[in-house]
């Protein structure tokens, strides 16, 4: 059963599913890492707030679709306001600093959302067009796990190519190569990472959302993330794009493969292919252009 | 235009920069000379607001800049070519000019007339120039941003005679078009024939100041302060 292609296809394809909502969730806790030397611990509060958003707007409009773009801005803007209160005086502080802070937020982001939602347990359903199953080497497989390959894979290609092919892009790789010299040539440095810290709490959103339907929605969903996320991005290299994504895949397939072939060993195969990779690249998997 | 008065700049707690006054007239050309480690590229870093602890002032047609952070320094007409050239390697030769661009008079076309070795690696990687091209584009890149007052460290540095010559006639050229230099030099006659005014900087202050053939009348000057 174990070498039979079709199970293994249907679990590689579970393997991309979750490895693209890592993605997801990987790459602005690591660009904002890499970019800005800050630790969010806060960036799964992000998550489960898209999430709970989704949720709501979904409910009172009818509309999956509405929900997956109102989620990530209403998470954007939440984060917008969160750096210019808080975040932004944190980015000179010490890293333990910033860890205290942002962990603590973690508590009130999960009290605020058990105050607003209750404490139970939530679905989102789907549209039509998502809710049904296609054929997979004889099997039935979800539609909208297909979906969510696909958005990651989509988010990835849109993000590979503002960075290489936009004025803003290029803006923020002209402060991550040189921020003095770009700053004495005009260029406002941290106004173009706040816009990729946006970005990355728009994303953490939108992976909240889209999470939902296969995920329930519950007070503390953004825990049980945030440390393969956070795996993801070390052993991905962080600050990097192509890093969060190649951490995402690896994570993602020794989550899946692991719980399906090694049950009682699943949750060390995690931390196993951590040290592995670290053993081997200290630096994660993809090295940023510039610490 | 520019006008420093009584600056000084310290890392941590060595003063390294100790009241020093400099003008830059409308249209002029000032050299700054000094040893290794006489504090050229420190008092360059303090104009553009590039270090930590500094006093004195800054006024550019009046405007004080003290206050501002470094890329607003830059806006109100500074540009600045730093002594590392400080290319960005993961930007093309293009994109190091347009992410610098603001403002009218230097456009990419007028810029890669001006420099027509820039034109055929305009694809190319900013990491993969040498190094007379990565000077050029330094240039090339704070006109973009058509700032009045240009600042550059140590042009010339590392660069082959027959660069160092191109790049002479290239701010001589500048010049005529009105466009202020503060330049910072280890090669003498470079900034003399390109200085209206000198400004021998040591141990953190001005100690002398004149034109280049006045400066070859004192000797004593050049010797101590320049060690040449
Ligand atoms: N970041 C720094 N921290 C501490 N001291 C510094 C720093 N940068 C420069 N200095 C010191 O300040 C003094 C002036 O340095 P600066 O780089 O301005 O000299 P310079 O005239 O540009 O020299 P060079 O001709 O070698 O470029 C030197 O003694 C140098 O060691
Ligand atoms: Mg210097």
């Amino acid at each position: 059963m174990l070498l039979d292609p079709t199970f293994l296809a249907i679990q590689f394809l579970n393997g991309l599913q979750l490895a693209s909502l890592l993605f997801l969730l990987a790459v602005g806790l690591s660009v904002v890492f890499g970019l800005m030397g800050f630790i969010n611990l806060a960036h799964g509060t992000l998550y489960m707030i898209g999430a709970y958003i989704g949720l709501s707007v979904a409910r009172s409009t009818g509309s999956f679709w509405l929900a997956l773009v109102a989620a990530p801005v209403a998470v954007a803007l939440l984060g917008m306001v969160f750096h210019v209160v808080l975040l932004r005086h944190m980015q000179a502080a010490s890293p333990m600093k910033q860890v205290l802070v942002t962990f603590g937020l973690i508590f009130v982001g999960l009290d605020s959302v058990r105050y607003i939602w209750g404490n139970y347990s939530h679905g989102i359903d789907l549209p039509a067009v998502l809710a049904g199953g296609v054929s997979v080497l004889g099997e039935t497989y979800p539609i909208y796990r297909l979906f969510i390959i696909g958005l990651g894979l989509a988010v990835l290609a849109a993000l590979h190519w503002g960075l290489e092919r936009t004025r803003l892009g290029a803006l923020v790789r002209a402060g991550v190569d040189d921020r003095e010299t770009a700053a004495a040539l005009g260029i406002d440095v941290g106004l173009a990472f706040f816009a990729v810290f946006c970005l990355g709490c728009a994303l953490a959103g939108l992976a909240g959302v889209v999470a939902a339907p296969v995920l329930s929605v519950y007070p503390g969903m953004d825990m049980s993330v945030l440390i393969l996320t956070l795996i993801v991005v070390v052993i991905g290299g962080p600050g990097s794009l192509k890093g969060a994504a190649l951490g995402a895949l690896v994570i993602g397939m020794a989550q899946t493969f692991g719980q399906v072939l090694v049950p009682a060993l699943a949750s060390v195969m995690i931390y196993a292919v951590m040290a592995a990779v670290l053993l081997a690249r200290p630096g994660g998997l993809v090295r940023a252009r510039h610490g | 235009m520019l006008a420093i008065e009584d600056l000084h700049v310290w890392y941590g707690s060595s003063h390294v920069i100790q009241g020093l006054s400099l003008t830059v007239p409308a249209g002029g050309a000032v050299a700054l000379l000094g040893r290794n480690g006489a504090g050229k590229t420190t008092t360059l870093r303090a104009i553009m607001g590039l270090v930590a602890r500094r006093g004195g002032r800054v006024r550019l047609d009046g405007r004080g800049l003290e206050s501002l952070p470094p890329h607003r320094i830059a806006r109100a007409g500074i540009a600045y070519v730093p002594e590392s050239r400080g290319i960005f390697p993961s930007l093309s030769v293009l994109e190091n000019l347009t992410v610098a661009a603001r403002g009218t008079g230097w456009s990419l076309e007028r810029v890669f007339e001006t420099f027509p070795s820039l034109t055929e690696r305009r694809d190319h990687g900013g990491g993969a120039l040498s190094g007379g091209e990565q000077q050029m584009l330094a240039i090339a890149r704070a006109l973009m941003t058509n700032a009045r007052l240009l600042i550059l460290d140590e042009p010339t540095e590392g660069l082959a005679p027959l660069v160092v010559g191109e790049i002479e006639t290239l701010l001589a050229g500048l010049k005529e078009t009105g466009l202020g230099i503060l330049l910072v030099e280890q090669n003498l006659a470079f900034a003399t024939a390109l200085a209206d005014t000198v400004h021998v900087l040591g141990k953190g202050r001005i100690r002398w100041r004149g034109d280049g053939t006045e400066l070859a009348g004192v000797p004593e000057i050049t010797r101590d302060w320049l060690g040449v």
